[in-house]
């Protein structure tokens, strides 16, 4: 049986594979949640950090073989940035929140505003990423 | 040794069973070539995208059709 193959190219949108640090602060969290909203906006697809950091070998060979990748860390600890170092994993694309002035704390209630700005931080990280990625979870590349 | 191809059945996903076929016959190794096509299995491995190649339970390759030195080189480090 033949089925059809999902679009890829038309640019970077929709093939970008989001990897967000996820942590337990703030900036943590607006990661997570930007790489959520970018997903079901269309502009990527948010893929499993964990899963890298526990060298399942589907995720880890997924984040090497995709074209276009862009890690999120909260802060300058760089949890993802180091989960993708020890997997081997090459960044393409990287923002750091407290880099755009956001402050780390423990406030978890989210602001609208912040949140908007580390999107736009992200679209505009991935903008020279290649654009012939797979578009879809089960797309052919 | 076990060889499966994940893919819904496209065209990139027929050329890489191909290829795959192909280094199995060049290579001489006893091996066995599969094609996944269900949706959750193809999940099951954590793969972003597909044709993906797993020897043995490893995935190989994620997203594109490899080439036969590529897949030559993982089956000899397999057998």
């Amino acid at each position: 049986m033949t089925e059809p193959c999902c679009p890829t190219g038309g640019g970077a949108q929709g093939n970008v594979m989001i990897l967000a640090c996820s942590g337990g602060s703030n900036v943590g969290q607006l990661s997570n949640q930007a790489a959520v909203e970018l997903t079901v906006e269309g502009f990527g697809k948010m893929f499993c950090l964990a899963g890298i950091g526990g060298h399942l070998s589907g995720f880890v060979q997924s984040a090497k073989d995709i074209p276009a990748m862009v890690a999120i860390d909260g802060c300058q600890v760089g949890c993802a940035k180091a989960i993708l170092e020890h997997a081997q994993v090459p960044l393409k694309a990287y923002v750091v929140l407290t880099d755009l002035g956001i402050e780390k704390n423990k406030n978890f209630t989210l602001e609208r505003g912040t949140l908007e700005k580390v999107k736009a931080a992200v679209r505009e990280a991935c903008k020279d990423l290649p654009t012939d990625a797979p578009s879809g979870s089960i797309c052919c590349g | 040794m076990e060889i499966k191809v994940l893919g819904p059945g496209c065209k990139k996903c027929q050329q890489t069973e191909a290829v795959v076929k192909e280094a199995v016959t060049e290579s001489g190794v006893q091996a066995s070539v599969g094609h996944v096509t269900d949706a959750m299995e193809i999940a099951s491995y954590g793969v972003f995208g597909t044709p993906a190649v797993v020897v043995n339970g490893e995935v190989k390759s994620v997203g594109k059709i490899p080439k036969k030195e590529e897949v030559l080189s993982w089956i000899r480090a397999a057998s």
